[in-house]
Parts: structure tokens; sequence; C-alpha cells
């Protein structure tokens, strides 16, 4: 079981294709796309989403990624009929980019405020790979630096590799300085091919996190 | 006559569909040039779906009941931002009227009141924000203000949001599809504002 996603557009293709996107990321995770309307136009359906909505709750809440304003409206209204209406969140970020970093965070197994806050959380501007890498490390953090073989570096699939291991332990994890449990912080370093990753972790399960991402990168984060 | 009662709700809501289909093309025309071109359209789905079911509700049926089933058959049809924006202004309209058989003028403040709330509530728009608000406010305002019997009020909606519609034609929009659009949106009539002029002009004439 796993917080389910609805996502709400206009386009019942964009709908299709986020799901497609979010889902190649976390295999696990009820993904239900609601677009379009009924009859196949360009808008938003009430009961697509209310449909959605039942196909994604498992028992874990659902969190909704929507793209322009009738959508949010139409989510919205479907909150007001919903039986338990706090196990639903709307999602105030960019539905692709959102949907991804939720679908990520859902499937390691983040309660329903952990995913909405993966969604909400904004990606900053790409600093230079190289920025973190060498600044003093916290004291007694594990440290580990990898180049990186993938061919097209730390990208989408891989970088959902990365969140999901470092997600699994109780450790502050960070990859040249952001934190490593954010997809959209890990996507925003753009590592590519040949890159120095330097990972750093504190907390109760540093050695761990960091043997278990020194294992990842030895497989070529999941390639 | 002193209150309205769920046969003029039905010919209210029937007067409307009838004037939605009639306006289509104008409606639209309004919302091409600042919106995404649909208002008519998707209005006029949404009123004849509900005109498709009028004849499933019980002839007694009370203003409240009628209102409901307009809420959520449009809440269901339109697709765009209207349809849960009217869709909700009709939801709390009803539940306003509750479950009394006749409307009277302090019982239709009410329910254009919670109408125009409702709206509010699901759009968060301000006064000025080149939307519906613009005329439903001053429509919930002079109907307040209206005394008298159940026309009266009507009567001083309707005008009132005819006014606040052609009202928003200087302004620059902060809400909707139209917000993108800046300086550019000057000029244009806003089609929700129009429209809410539309609705409430049909419960006037049908009073």
């Amino acid at each position: 079981m796993t917080v389910g996603l609805v996502i709400v557009s206009h386009s019942a293709r964009i709908a299709e294709g986020v799901v497609e996107l979010a889902a190649q990321m976390a295999p696990s995770v009820v993904i239900a796309p609601a677009g379009g309307t009924d009859d196949g136009g360009i808008g938003t359906s009430f009961d697509k989403v209310q449909v959605a909505l039942a196909t994604a709750e498992s028992g874990d809440g659902v969190v909704v990624l929507c793209d322009l304003g009738s959508a949010v409206l139409t989510a919205e209204t479907a909150l007001d009929f919903a039986g338990e209406p706090e196990r639903i969140r709307i999602a105030d970020a960019p539905i692709v980019e959102g949907a991804v970093a939720a679908a990520v965070a859902a499937e390691s197994g983040a309660g329903i405020e952990q995913v909405l806050a993966a969604a909400q959380d904004q990606a900053p501007a790409a600093e230079p790979a190289t920025a973190a890498a060498g600044a003093s490390s916290p004291e007694g953090a594990a440290v580990l630096e990898v180049e990186l073989a993938n061919e097209h570096g730390l990208h989408a699939r891989p970088a959902a590799e990365l969140v999901r291991t470092a997600s699994g332990f109780d450790a502050h994890v960070t990859v040249n300085g952001v934190d490593a449990k954010s997809m959209l912080r890990v996507l925003a370093l753009g590592l590519d091919h040949g890159a120095t990753a330097r990972f750093e972790a504190t907390g109760a399960q540093a050695a761990e996190a960091i043997a278990a991402i020194e294992r990842l990168a030895g497989e070529g984060f999941g390639e | 006559m002193n209150g309205l009662d769920g046969a003029w709700t039905r010919r209210w809501i029937e007067a409307v569909a009838a004037e939605v289909a009639a306006r289509k093309s104008e409606l639209t025309a309004l919302d091409r040039a600042i919106g995404d071109g649909d208002h008519g359209e998707n209005l006029d789905r949404g009123f004849q779906a509900v005109l498709g079911k009028l004849d499933s509700l019980d002839s007694q049926a009370t203003p409240g009941a009628v209102l409901k089933l307009v809420a959520t058959t449009l809440i269901s049809t339109v697709g765009g931002a209207a349809g849960p924006l009217y869709g909700t202004a009709f939801l709390k309209g009803a539940m306003a009227a509750g479950d009394r058989d006749e409307l009277d003028a302090a019982a239709l403040v009410e329910v254009l009141t919670a109408a125009r709330d409702g709206i509010v509530a699901r759009g968060k728009a301000e006064p000025n924000d080149k939307t519906m608000v613009d005329a439903w406010t001053p429509a919930v305002e002079a109907a307040s203000a209206a005394g008298g019997d159940v026309r009266a009020v009507l009567e001083a909606a309707a005008a009132a949001a005819a006014e606040g519609a052609a009202a928003t034609e200087p302004l620059v929009a902060h809400k909707g599809r139209a917000s993108y659009l800046g300086e550019r949106a000057i000029g244009h009539r806003d089609p929700g504002a129009e429209s809410t002029a539309l609705v409430l002009r049909a419960a006037a004439d049908t009073a």
C-alpha cells in the first residue's frame, strides 16, 4: 500500500502522459489519470476526478496534481463531495515535476503529508555540479565520492533510484549539498556522465545509507 | 404573490437554458477574446443536461431540490471553470433554501448571498478581478437593499448584475485564463459576469 496519485488535466493525453512518466519511477504506486471532459474534449470532468480518486485510494490517502486553474476548481469541488476529504490533498505544484516527485516519494513509502511536500518542493536553480564538491563535511559524516558512469548522468530514472534508496534510511543524506531524498533537487543538479557526485550522510543510519548508495552506484543506479 | 415555489424555480432554470442556447455564440465570442473560447458551449451543454433531468424530479419538488439538481448536473457536465463555480453557487443556494416550499424576499436574499459566497470561496476572486464576482456582488448588495417583494428583490439583483458585468470591461483580469493577458484584457467584458447577468435576468423575468 502506498499513497495514490490523481493527475487532473484539461487534456486526456496530458493526464495519461504524466501517468506514464511518473509510473516509470514508481511501479507500485496507483496513479490515476483524470483528463479531458466526459465526451473526450478539452476541459475537466468532475465525474472522471471522482472515479480517479476512488481508484487511487488504497488506504493511505491520495495526492492530486492539477494543470490549469479550472482543474484545481474541479478537484476542490470533488473534495467537497468526498466522504473523507482529509485523506485527499491537492498539491500546489507543476503537474509534471510535482507528479514525478510525488510518485518517487510515494514509492518509498512516504505518508500523505510527505508525498505532498515532495510534490510542492520547489526545485532550486541548478548550481554548478562542482560547487559543493570538496566543501568541508559536517563532523562525523559518512562520505562517498563517485564518478558517474551512467551515459546520461543522474537523469530521472537513476535519480529516482537514488531518492528511493536514500529515503529508506534514518539519515540526512545529501548529494553535492542538496537533499538526496528530494527528486526535484537531485534532478536540478543536472549531474552529467563523468561528473563527480559527493554523498554525505549524517544521523543514526548514516553508514548504512552510504553503503547502500555505494552498492547502488556500483550497479549503475539501476541502469 | 408572496413567495416563489418549486414551479418558479423550474421556469427560471428553463428560461436560463433557453437564453444560454440563444446567446451561446455571444458568450463564446466574449470568452474567445480573453479566455479559452468555450464559455457559451460549456454552459449550453450544462443547462441542456439540466433540462433533461428536470423531468425526473417530483412535480412537488421544492426550490432547494431543483437548485440541487442544477448544481450536481452543472458540476458533472460543464467541463470548464464555470462548472465548479456555477455548480457551487447553485449548491450553496440550495442549502440556503433548505426544504422551504416557497422562498420569500428574505429567503431569496439568503439564497443569492450563499451562492455568491460559494463562488468567492471556490474561485478566490475578489471584486474588480474581472470575474463573475463582479456581477454577483453588486447583485447581492442590491437585492439586500431592495426591500419589497420577491419581484423587487430579483429585479434589483438582475439590474445590478447587468451593470456589474458592463463594468468589467475596463478592468485588468486577476483570475482565470484572462489574467495571462494583462492589459490586453482591457476593453473586453468578462464572459462569466455576463452569463451571471443572464441567469439573474431570467430569474427576475420569470418571477
